[in-house]
């Protein structure tokens, strides 16, 4: 039995501890937000937080993340607002990647909302040089100059 | 590109039955008729087959195109609404459903003024020998086609049409002439007596009218909506997660089936042994095809690892040894030994080449490319009770539904596609890319369940349509002075693009022809098509040309393209922009390229250095297009970021080799992309011509590679002829003196 917090809810698993927690949401759960892109950690479709942190989810055995605390695309802005009822149904990066119309087919988008999401939490005005190394997830649509300005315009100078 | 009369076309979709907007003919009610008899529900009504309107004033625009990231959802409906003079805050989007109501000749009519029947449609008259009238049966998203063809020609008129309608029918409820009526925020004003009426309100009347046969459309001073830029639609559900891609989909009692193909192209399953897997947790079949074998379970994780424990024997083919090297090989025996055909002569170029007091020549190459779509590639079918269920993300909804149909043996009447969203095309979600779609069904056929069939990352990457292997041999001739008199070109085909190795400057002499450059390697477009090797040939020749002439590349360009006046706007203003001509930081050059593609011209101007490395680094790419005008200026400029950075990834990275007779690449690390860090600064300059809407997903991508290896040229004074530029080591730097 796999057991580990998605958005804040409870999840018992009667899954094998080597699935990846990427399948684990998309085929168990039914959540599809996060997506699969490369199955080896490379491009960064898959990618959650566990504990706050960036981590890719389709290399990652359920068993690593065993009682532990999963925030995926469809909970980020629940998870981030809390207890706070009143709190915008985007986070200020979802925001700012309509205000930049970032994405363009959009597959990459929630791997790429929650590198830009773990970075600016951990590191609020990040260098060029920071971001090009935080945010290494693939685009094919080349989203990434209006990725960049998107940070940017959420950095706090 | 001949002009197309919008009358003409209107009456000669409604002769073959395949009207997209207002066509009828004596056997057939008219379209909208049909929509309000099969599709309307009480209350709502279809005033063209594009456009509903219902009572609450609401207008809901159904776009016949799939929406993978180009903003075509948007960008149709600005115009429709534009002609509607429909209140845009009122408008609802809808994909349009894949049943013929709702096709898009206009791609097809568009293309056939251009040059013909597209080759991606070629096929299938050739292949099935369907009429003309089956072929408008489509909704094709492809060719950069869906705002210039579809939306000038479909949605413009069509919301025109409707426009006229409403207000005729405000006219005779208020007595009053139709020309005494306005329209506004979807309202007919009667502004002599003070009346106006809500669409909603007239749209029961308006369904009873036949359509006009020759709509106005407005003059571009007259446009509220087109020309702005408005935020996409389709972005607010790519940053929650609530986006649906073809691999998200999840009918009920799903099962999920994990591929082997033959790994070399064209040969078929021998044996295989599955031994123990069907004992391990959730597996329920292995399925044997004639050229693969799945496993299908009720995860797709539990079927990809039971697929890795499956041994399989597939035949030996001739081509089990066949290398890229082998390949290349074939292409310069091609070359050296046929004379090919014509693509286009134009003068003497033998006797130019004679007389001439200088001859250069050349030799260039590009690799294979995959598309690498970042939703790999998948299809979902439900067989059960004679009738079948499709999920797919496609460029090609009508197709595919028409493919599976067939191949399941049940009627086309019978089949039903579920739209998605696309993650990616660039191609390979076109008609006859179709491996993953027949093996999906035929999987699918074993079960009365749905099959999800997935391909991994890997699949993806060694079982797609590529864009081909090319080699071209150039000559170029000069007189004493160094005036250029003769272009010599020699390329392997096939030609998928007509006129992609055409150039446009002012070279007397010219003989450019195709060679058989056929392999076992299966090709089909990939964004820009021809394009993207072509400008690369061309555009390195031609700087070759002017660098051997003692000439600037920039001044040459625009010497030799007199008669090309939006050529010689965008290098201009790309040249502005760039800084082309004044100082630069130590180190850096410019390289310049420009091509039409798809009815628009772009020029590329990169900024380029040598890094520690001893690779290229590309900073900055300056970019000024002329795609006629903008509908949606925001989505213009999305679209040339994403055109240059595909191309980018191409000319720096992009390489699909053969190793016995097989794909040797498997994932993004050894098919490496750009990403943020090695993504250059980008600068995009609209040039409003004023010309017929060009195209826009695919005309970035063609000029970066030159533009990028000319400033490579520039720095090292090594002239990259082979792509990627990965593979070339730049420490022996030689940079020019002057250009």
């Amino acid at each position: 039995m796999a057991t580990f917090r998605v958005n804040g809810f409870e999840q018992n698993l009667d899954i094998e501890p080597e699935m990846p927690l990427l399948w684990a949401l998309r085929d168990e759960l039914g959540m599809t937000g996060t997506k699969f892109g490369c199955g080896i950690a490379s491009c960064g479709a898959c990618t959650v937080h566990v504990n706050g942190r960036a981590v890719r989810s389709c290399t990652t055995p359920v068993s690593a993340v065993e009682g532990q605390d999963i925030t995926t695309i469809e909970g980020l802005a629940s998870m981030a607002a809390g207890a706070n009822a009143s709190a915008p149904s985007l986070t200020a990066v979802q925001q700012a990647w309509i205000d930049h119309q970032v994405p363009q087919c959009g597959y990459c988008q929630s791997g790429m909302i929650m590198a830009a999401s773990a970075l600016l939490a951990s590191n609020p005005n990040p260098s060029d040089a920071e971001i090009d190394s935080s945010i290494t997830n693939v685009c094919r649509c080349g989203s990434y100059p209006r990725v960049r300005k998107a940070i940017r315009s959420l950095a706090t100078a | 590109m001949k002009k197309i009369s919008r009358r003409r076309f209107i009456l000669t979709t409604a002769l073959v039955g395949g009207g997209v907007l207002i066509g009828y003919s004596a056997t057939r009610p008219s379209r909208h008729r049909l929509a309000n008899t099969e599709l309307a529900q009480s209350g709502e009504h279809y005033v063209t087959s594009f456009l509903k309107i219902e009572a609450d004033n609401t207008v809901t625009i159904y776009v016949p195109h799939s929406e993978m990231g180009q903003g075509v959802h948007t960008s149709l409906s600005m115009m429709a609404a534009d002609e509607l003079d429909a209140d845009w805050e009122l408008v609802k989007i809808e994909q349009a459903p894949a049943i013929d109501l709702f096709a898009n000749g206009d791609v097809i009519k568009g293309f056939a003024s251009e040059f013909g029947v597209p080759s991606f449609l070629e096929g299938l008259v050739s292949v099935s020998a369907i009429k003309v009238a089956e072929l408008m049966n489509m909704q094709i998203t492809g060719g950069s086609s869906s705002v210039r063809f579809t939306g000038e020609f479909g949605m413009r008129t069509a919301g025109a049409a409707a426009r006229q309608m409403l207000i005729e029918c405000a006219a005779t409820r208020w007595g009053v002439a139709a020309d005494e009526c306005t329209t506004q925020l979807s309202h007919v004003h009667h502004n002599a007596s003070g009346r106006s009426l809500a669409y909603g309100e007239l749209a029961a009347d308006a369904a009873l009218l036949e359509p006009p046969k020759d709509p106005v459309l407005k003059d571009p001073s007259q446009f509220t909506i087109m020309g702005k830029a408005i935020s996409r639609v389709d972005i607010p559900a790519k940053v929650d997660g609530s986006a649906i891609y073809g691999l998200d989909a999840k009918p009920d009692g799903l099962l999920y089936a994990a591929i082997r193909f033959a790994p070399v192209f064209g040969t078929k399953l021998v044996s295989v042994d599955a031994g123990v897997v069907l004992n391990r947790r959730g597996i329920k079949r292995i399925v044997e095809l004639e050229d693969s074998v799945a496993v299908v379970a009720d995860s797709y994780w539990r079927a990809k690892e039971a697929l890795k424990l499956v041994t399989t024997v597939f035949e030996a083919s001739d081509n089990d040894s066949t290398s890229s090297a082998d390949i290349y090989a074939g292409f310069e025996r091609s070359l050296a030994d046929e004379n090919g055909s014509k693509v286009m002569e134009q003068g003497d170029t033998e006797a130019a080449m004679e007389s001439a007091a200088d001859v250069i020549e050349a030799n260039y190459r590009v690799p294979y490319l995959a598309h690498a779509a970042m939703e790999p590639m998948n299809c979902t079918v439900h067989i059960h009770d004679d009738k079948v269920d499709v999920w797919t993300s496609t460029q090609d909804a009508l197709g595919i539904k028409a493919r599976v149909a067939k191949i399941a043996g049940i009627a086309e009447d019978d089949a039903t596609f579920h739209h998605s969203y696309l993650g990616g095309g660039f191609g390979r979600r076109l008609p006859f890319n179709w491996n993953v779609i027949d093996h999906a069904t035929l999987i699918a056929k074993e079960f009365d369940v749905p099959v999800k069939t997935v391909l991994s990352r890997e699949d993806d990457m060694q079982q797609d349509y590529y864009r081909p292997a090319v080699a071209s041999n150039f000559k170029a001739a000069f007189d004493a002075e160094g005036n250029v008199l003769a272009w010599h070109n020699r390329f392997t085909g096939p030609v998928q693009t007509p006129g992609a190795s055409h150039i446009p400057y002012a070279i007397a002499n010219q003989s450019i022809r195709v060679v058989d450059g056929d392999t076992h390697v299966p090709i089909a477009a990939w964004r820009s098509v021809d394009h993207s090797q072509q400008t690369f040939f061309t555009e390195s020749f031609v700087d070759e040309i002017a660098h051997r002439a003692g000439k600037n590349p920039y001044q040459f360009r625009m010497e030799l393209l007199q008669q090309h006046p939006r050529h010689r706007k965008v290098l201009e203003v790309a040249a502005e922009a760039a800084g082309y001509g004044q100082n630069l930081p130590e180190g850096r050059a410019l390289g310049i390229a420009v091509q039409e593609s798809f009815g628009s011209i772009v020029a590329e101007i990169a900024e380029v250095s040598i890094g520690d490395d001893n690779q290229a680094v590309v900073h900055k790419v300056t970019c000024a297009i002329d795609c006629g005008w903008a509908v949606n200026p925001d989505t213009v400029e999305a679209q040339v970021e994403s055109g240059i950075i595909f191309g980018l990834t191409a000319a720096m990275y992009g390489e699909i080799t053969i190793e016995n007779g097989r794909v040797a690449q498997n994932n993004f690390p050894d098919y490496e992309m750009v990403r943020m860090a090695t993504s250059p600064e980008i600068e995009v300059h609209i040039v409003e011509s004023g010309e017929a809407l060009g195209g826009l997903g695919e005309p970035a991508t063609p000029p970066i590679a030159a533009a990028v290896t000319n400033a490579i040229y520039i720095l090292t004074g090594q002239r990259v002829r082979e792509l990627p530029i990965k593979n070339h080591d730049f420490s022996r730097v030689n940079p020019l003196a002057q250009v």
